[in-house]
């Protein structure tokens, strides 16, 4: 597109070029209309919504359980994390708190995303410097995580694990041998990656110095996560505001100080490695919990459950058999109630007591129909954690009823899109690629 | 509780109300006194307020109790890097009087999210440098967060002109 007065006589003049809403180059649709100087980008103005689905309004038209599924299409390359994000939020606004081996789950199940997410995102940004290999490297290396999370929630990408209370599944037998395999392989492609990219000249001279955010500009568009990180401020909510069992476990938050695109790639290595370490303290702690919980609420191993039945005490006790479908893997009763907190108000009950017992069935009907859901207290409630871009923050609000009144999600990758402009002013239109790439933009976050 | 404190104690009635309802510290405040709160708030060197981590607003139209009382809340979720604490302040405005000072000055942040707000609420920000909506297309009618907005309406497809 060529801007007024091109042509000849009219001396030198600036040309406009818009790029997108449809390019190779752009991870999403979003459009940047720029205005260039020769090759030097003297102006750009970055539209956004193109991806605009609702989400919030979607929110307020069903049970505060539905919204789940619209959470995965958030962040769509790390969607567990919007899971557990807007569950807590719904969780802090019930004055609820989940089961010990549930935060275990969250923060493995949050670790595994953020790799996918960061892999992702490292790799698609070198594959538009040329760097095709790194693409096919990390992509494996996130086929590899990937099946983690198919084995664990029976999906890959929309993957609604997440509950209000707790989680949809326990972890499959095996998980943890799976998951330190998966890591081996993964951190043999990060060494190779790191060899072909870290000390690469030409991906040094496109990254460094190039897309820079002061300090002080990061801090005033709210930006969050690794581009903060990069830029030196070592703020990460699992570390300043530790929620599930982030307390506990030991692991590095890394920083450099330049706040080029090339920090923001050393930040987001070291993070991996970070989130890999994570996830290993995770699975060597991590609880059982309850086998069993009595009707008053205090476990009981099987046996002396059996017992109970044998000795005609069956009031409370639910006994009637029920073989599961393999679908359901993970939710047979002892899973499930180990993942999800005892409370007939929030949890759905385990399928062998929906279907084996009528108070089971009606606890069932009773937060499945229409105007029986979960009930929170009217108020409002604001719970962040560090998504794979930065705060990823839910705003609930509830009037008392069984809808949310209103759903907001703060979006990490907002701010880093309302500095674009500040990051690609001045530079060549080549290295609007590179920067675009780094803040990791992902549309169906952005534009709700 | 101490930061409210200090708000009520320096700002007295422009601080309609306070909670911390789940342990999240909320104040209202008069809209008059917006700007000079929220510049407060990052100045002081005991609040060190430096991130707007969110704004949004609330449409109350149907929520049981506050039909009649204003129509819109917006609402500001402050953050401190240096404290480590946070802040949510509100300002309840009218339908028909629906305007905010802007805090683009403060942080520049605010330009995106108030023109996000502009886009689904239909509430304005005085002094906005670039007033256009965010989300929505230029001729989009109406604001679809609003309360009063059906999910399901349709808008004319928009394209070039034939």
């Amino acid at each position: 597109m060529l801007g007024e007065g091109s042509g000849t006589g009219g001396g030198p003049q600036n040309l406009h070029v818009g790029v997108g809403p449809a390019h190779p180059a752009m991870h999403g649709i979003i459009r940047i209309v720029t205005e260039l100087d020769g090759e030097t980008i003297v102006k750009a103005d970055v539209e956004i919504g193109y991806l605009h689905r609702a989400f919030e309004k979607d929110c307020e038209q069903g049970g505060w359980n539905n919204a789940i599924p619209y959470t995965d299409r958030l962040n769509y390359v790390s969607p567990l994390i919007n899971n557990f994000g807007y569950a807590s939020a719904v969780e802090k606004l019930l004055d609820i708190d989940v089961t010990e081996r549930c935060k275990y789950i969250r923060v493995i199940m949050s670790e595994i995303s953020r790799i996918c997410d960061h892999l992702t995102c490292v790799g698609a940004s070198s594959m538009e410097l040329g760097a095709f290999t790194v693409f096919l490297y990390m992509i494996k290396a996130r086929e590899f995580l990937w099946e983690l999370v198919e084995d664990v929630t029976g999906a890959r990408l929309t993957i609604s694990y997440g509950r209000v209370g707790g989680v949809k599944a326990d972890l499959p037998d095996g998980f943890a041998e799976k998951t330190l395999h998966a890591f081996k392989q993964t951190r043999e492609v990060l060494d190779e990656v790191h060899r072909l990219l870290t000390g690469n000249r030409i991906f040094m001279d496109r990254m460094i110095g190039v897309g820079v955010l002061s300090r002080e500009e990061t801090i005033g568009y709210a930006i969050t996560g690794p581009l903060l990180r990069a830029a030196g401020v070592p703020f990460d909510v699992r570390r300043a505001q530790p929620y599930y069992v982030y307390d506990r476990l030991e692991f590095e938050i890394p920083t450099q100080k330049d706040g080029d695109n090339y920090a923001r790639y050393l930040v987001r290595m070291a993070e991996m490695e970070q989130s890999m370490r994570i996830v290993e303290q995770a699975l060597a702690s991590i609880p059982s919990g309850p086998i069993n919980v009595d009707f008053e609420g205090r476990p009981i191993d099987p046996a002396a459950y059996v017992d109970r039945g044998k000795q005609g005490k069956t009031e409370g006790l639910l006994l009637v058999p029920i073989t599961l479908s393999p679908n359901l893997q993970g939710q047979q009763r002892a899973e499930f109630s180990r993942v999800n907190v005892a409370d007939k108000r929030v949890v759905l009950p385990p399928k062998e007591t929906a279907y084996g017992s009528i108070e089971g069935l009606m606890n069932h009907f009773m937060l499945i129909m229409e105007g029986f859901g979960i009930r929170p207290p009217a108020g409002e409630a604001y719970f962040p954690v560090e998504g794979a871009n930065g705060e990823l923050g839910f705003y609930v609000v509830s009037d008392g009823s069984d809808r949310p009144y209103r759903v907001r999600c703060r979006p990490p990758c907002l701010p880093p899109l309302a500095a674009l402009h500040r990051m690609i002013v001045g530079e060549m239109v080549a290295d609007l690629i590179p920067t675009f790439g780094s803040v990791n933009m992902i549309g169906g976050e952005l534009d709700r | 509780m101490a930061i409210l404190d200090e708000l009520r104690r320096r700002f007295g009635g422009a601080i309609v109300e306070t909670d911390d309802h789940r342990g999240d510290l909320t104040a209202v405040v008069a809209r008059d006194a917006l700007l000079g709160v929220l510049a407060h708030c990052r100045d002081d060197a005991a609040l060190a307020f430096d991130v707007l981590m969110d704004l949004t607003a609330v449409d109350y139209q149907k929520f049981p109790g506050r039909e009649d009382g204003p129509r819109f809340e917006v609402v500001y979720h402050l953050y401190s890097i240096a404290r480590n604490h946070r802040l949510r302040l509100k300002v309840r405005v009218d339908e028909d009087d629906a305007k905010v000072p802007t805090a683009v000055t403060i942080w520049p942040i605010a330009n995106w999210l108030e023109r996000e707000v502009w886009d689904m609420f239909g509430v304005r920000f005085e002094g906005h440098p670039d007033p256009r909506r965010l989300l929505m297309y230029e001729e989009f009618v109406g604001h679809p967060l609003r309360k009063d907005y059906p999910i399901n309406r349709r808008q004319p497809l928009i394209g070039p002109a034939t």
